[in-house]
């Protein structure tokens, strides 16, 4: 292999697993050891910094850092990142001094925003303060698009989204709300210099099964009676009901329906328990409200009497691979059943929908009938309009939406300054030592064995009779520190120099988790099945140095490297050195000159 | 050396051996010698040459005398018996543990101080008599516990870091071993654990005097230019006469290797040393020849390594003296306190 180029942006921050996972690319283990500082105001704004709500991501985010944190590769439990970040949230006190000042001059360029949700609201932090007049847009009151309309409250309180949606209207935007746009070309029309569309997935997929016009009273669609009850229209529902579809909405669903008077809530799900959409951690919340979950189980008619609901007839099926190795659902031959109910709610996918996009408005739609958006720069065909978020690429998540935001705030400063909106700027990344002494270091090496710590939550009972009281109480100071002492601090790199090494094995020696080689090169293939403990992950880069002084090599194993520093504290040459990487995602506005 | 211990996560591929340890159970507290030291790398060659015989780690005693290398026990096998003795009278104190209890698997750690110096005579002893040890001398030409002064084992000619030349002869431990005795004569080289660790192996399952010399460079003071002891020169001047394998259970294959370069040797514990020559006219059966190719390298400033010796059948303390094969503390009081009338009968004897 030829050596590894670790000036390379890219390879230490993939190493950095849970950042690299992280759609916008929050710099996790940096904010973690600022809780461990209890520095938690500045844990909080390398967060805002990056995924702009801190407070609401902390109690929602799909947490895709999670699964890729290496502490759940060496022991149990990925490290608690999400609900760390809401402890910066939680106790950072009055930070509104550091945030961004409105702009003291406008430069001339007007946004239009379209939908008040996260993705616009990104757009509209990053670009607001450069000068920029942001204008949202949105059909619903107030603002937050479907953070305030489909989250329910005991999973995230108002005044969360209040606080975080209210630092950036803050920041001079205007917000329309009440207005909803329903064309395109008038608004291109207005003059605007660019046009961004978050406008969402806001269409819920409804299942036109026998007896869905009859029994329609009692079916509801469920991100729409979510947002009703979301808004306080509904305060009610039946006492037996039941949720069809198995993803983070259906759960929503479910636990909301506890809590507004059913009393035996069921989710039924197509699939098996494993394949359902849901994050683990919300099927386990529902379960733990008492709610079953019943697999493999199709709705196929609505049932009725009286113009009233009386319940959904099932067939049961399972799992086949067909001759092409597809997943089908096919039935058992089992005897329907027919499951009696007041109340059904679908959850079975949202959709996007433009009906107010002209097909003339010189946007091109792709054969799905939807607008195409180029990865990377969110731009559409049209140049001045961009989108992100769900109206980009179909249902996705808040981070998501953030992460798509960065990217066209960068792309709508560079159309507004003229500039290539190909051409992207690159990372702001340092990379320094930090060795205090022959055995200290500036971060915390000292790897815990505590296991997960769980989140404290509120008694079921006072859970359940008020839909407002929120579930999750959160870590206070003592299980915070506990929870954040476990990060292994992945950014803290092992940095090798060939040239100092003299082959003497003691970080050989040393390292607990034996990922560290001198061998012959070899092609990756080969190398990755003869090292110490052979290297099975191939998501996991091998670090390889260049020659040494016995013609043999350096190759290391990023996979379940502990980040522990022992290496570098038995280098008697400082041949390894451990260097803290801080990778920041760049944003309209910044150079990456400015800042070393 | 670090502050602190070793973690406790490891790979979550980590093998298991036959009795359900992995190799980390037989570490031992984290070492406090300089970073890079040699003796680390001998200790890690330890722990995986007990870990893959599947050695019972309550059945081995490990002993020590003073100085860096006698510090090392600490350091690994953390669950076996232990002791620090005197300095240089780690093979008395050895001696008698073994007469004592003959059940036990013997590890003997000294330096070239602890061997060479104040405890020659001792080591000399437990050669010629045979005990049924493992003896490793860490071997790095240095005092490194009092800054570095040349050891026993210094080579004439060789410069202290301040580049003092060495005047005095240097004493050659394996040459030493093969003249007393020793039934199984090897030196190694700490940076090389393909060739140390099978033969700690090996030696391991020798049952009788196994002495290895294990070239241990000192990164504080012996790992400089002039030095002959250093990580360049070891390597440089490192004149391998073959590697080894051990093996249990069934005699090894040798078919994959070409005529000549490969010999099994059975020991007398049944398990086979496969040894994959390099100087193909060395033969690990022949003592004294042994002992002339050693000198002439020497002399042309080479440093052999590999099995040098090695008596498939070696007989040791325990078979010269005709002890009893139990452990004394396994004896009733019947056997160890015979009583008056045995005492009378062998006084009468000797009569």
């Amino acid at each position: 292999m030829q050596p590894t180029d670790i000036r390379d942006p890219e390879y230490f921050h993939k190493v950095v697993d849970c950042q690299w996972a992280c759609p916008a690319h929050t710099p996790v283990p940096e904010y973690i050891r600022l809780i461990a500082a209890r520095r938690y105001a500045d844990a909080y704004m390398v967060n805002w910094q990056s995924n702009v709500f801190p407070g609401i991501l902390g109690r929602t985010c799909d947490r895709p850092c999670e699964p890729a944190c290496r502490r759940g590769r060496v022991e149990d439990a990925p490290v608690a990142i999400c609900r760390l970040k809401r402890v910066a949230a939680d106790y950072k006190g009055d930070i509104r001094a550091r945030l961004p000042l409105p702009a003291a001059q406008h430069n001339g360029k007007t946004i239009a925003l379209v939908g008040a949700g996260p993705a616009s609201l990104t757009v509209a932090r990053d670009l607001a303060p450069l000068g920029y007049r942001c204008v949202v847009f949105d059909g619903d009151s107030r603002g937050g698009g479907m953070i305030r309309s489909q989250i329910p409250h005991f999973r995230l309180p108002e005044s969360v989204i209040d606080e975080e949606v209210g630092y950036i209207v803050d920041l001079g935007i205007e917000m329309r709300l009440g207005q909803r746009i329903d064309s395109l070309k008038s608004l291109l029309a207005d003059g605007f210099d660019a046009v961004f569309i978050g406008s969402g997935a806001p269409r819920g997929r409804d299942l036109p099964l026998p007896g869905r016009q009859e029994a329609g009273e009692n079916i509801h669609i469920g991100i729409d009676w979510l947002s009703s009850v979301s808004f306080g229209h509904i305060e009610k529902i039946g006492k037996r009901v039941i949720v069809l579809g198995g993803g983070n909405t259906a759960m929503d669903c479910c636990r909301s329906a506890r809590r507004l008077g059913g009393e035996d809530v069921k989710v039924i799900v197509r699939s098996g328990f494993e394949e359902m959409k849901a994050s683990p951690w919300e099927k386990e919340d529902a379960l733990g409200e008492d709610i079953p979950i019943l697999n493999w189980m199709v709705p196929k008619e609505f049932t009725h009497a009286d113009g009233r609901l009386t319940g959904v007839v099932f067939e049961t099926v399972q799992a086949e691979r067909d001759a092409n190795g597809r997943r089908r659902l096919v039935p058992t031959g089992e005897p329907d059943q027919h499951i009696l109910c007041d109340d059904v709610l679908v959850a079975v996918g949202q959709e996007n929908a433009f009906p107010w996009i002209e097909r003339d408005a010189g946007l091109e739609f792709d054969r799905w009938d939807m607008p195409v958006v180029d990865q990377v720069t969110m731009g559409s065909t049209h140049p001045n309009v961009f989108f992100g978020g769900d109206a980009a690429f179909g249902p996705k998540n808040i981070i998501w939406a953030v992460a798509h935001g960065h990217q066209a705030a960068i792309s709508i400063d560079k159309l507004c300054r003229g500039e290539d909106v190909r051409d992207r700027p690159p990372p702001m990344v340092t990379l320094a030592s930090q060795k205090m002494g022959i055995h200290e270091w500036s971060y915390d090496n000292d790897i815990t064995l505590d296991r997960r710590v769980a989140v404290p939550h509120t008694a079921k009972a006072l859970a359940l009779a008020d839909i407002t009281v929120e579930v999750e109480l959160g870590y206070d100071d003592r299980l915070a520190f506990k929870e954040a002492e476990r990060c292994l601090n992945c950014d803290v790199q092992t940095v090798f120099t060939d040239k100092l090494c003299i082959e003497c094995d003691a970080c050989v020696d040393i390292c607990p988790v034996d990922c560290i080689n001198f061998t012959a090169n070899g092609d990756e293939a080969e190398l990755r099945g003869r090292l110490m403990a052979p290297a099975a992950n191939p998501t996991q880069a091998l670090y390889v140095s260049g020659a040494l002084k016995t013609a043999r090599v350096m190759v290391k194993d990023e996979d379940v490297c502990l980040h522990c520093g022992l290496c570098a504290e038995r280098c008697p040459t400082g041949a390894w050195d451990m260097q803290r990487f801080l990778y920041d995602m760049a944003q309209p506005g910044q150079h990456a000159c400015h800042k070393r | 050396m670090t502050y602190l211990p070793k973690p406790k996560l490891h790979h979550p591929g980590l093998q298991h051996n036959a009795l359900g340890f992995t190799r980390r159970d037989y570490e031992g507290a984290i070492s406090t010698l300089c970073a890079g030291c040699g003796h680390d790398s001998i200790s890690a060659a330890i722990v995986r040459a007990c870990f893959e015989l599947d050695l019972p780690p309550h059945r081995i005693a490990k002993l020590s005398g003073i100085g860096c290398s006698s510090k090392t026990p600490t350091y690994f096998l953390g669950a076996s018996h232990g002791f620090n003795s005197v300095h240089g009278r780690m093979p008395s104190v050895l001696t008698g543990a073994n007469l004592a209890n003959r059940d036990l698997i013997y590890l003997g750690v000294s330096g070239d101080g602890d061997s060479a110096s104040i405890g020659i005579g001792q080591f000399a002893h437990a050669m010629r008599r045979g005990v049924n040890m493992v003896y490793i001398v860490e071997n790095n030409g240095v005092y490194g516990l009092t800054k570095g002064q040349f050891s026993a084992t210094s080579d004439k000619g060789a410069t202290s870091k301040r580049g003092v030349v060495n005047s005095d002869e240097a004493i050659d431990m394996v040459g030493m071993a093969l003249q007393l005795g020793a039934t199984f004569v090897a030196r190694s080289f700490s940076g090389d654990k393909g060739q140390l660790v099978p033969l700690i192996e090996a030696a391991l399952r020798h049952e009788g005097a196994a002495f290895i010399d294990c070239i241990s460079p000192c990164v504080a003071f012996n790992n400089h230019e002039g030095s002959t002891k250093s990580y360049d020169f070891v390597r440089e001047h490192n004149e391998a006469v073959n590697y080894l394998d051990l093996i249990e259970g069934r005699p090894p294959i040798t078919v994959d290797y070409a005529p000549g370069t490969v010999e099994v040797v059975q020991q007398h514990d049944g398990t086979w040393l496969r040894l994959r020559k390099l100087a193909d006219d060395y033969d690990v059966h022949d003592r004294v020849a042994a002992m002339d190719h050693l000198q002439r390298r020497h002399a042309e400033g080479e440093i052999v390594t590999g099995l040098l010796y090695v008596d498939p059948d070696p007989r040791d303390l325990h078979h010269h003296m005709n002890t009893i094969a139990t452990p004394l503390n396994a004896l009733d009081d019947a056997a160890l306190i015979p009583g008056a009338a045995a005492l009378e009968k062998l006084n009468a004897g000797l009569r």
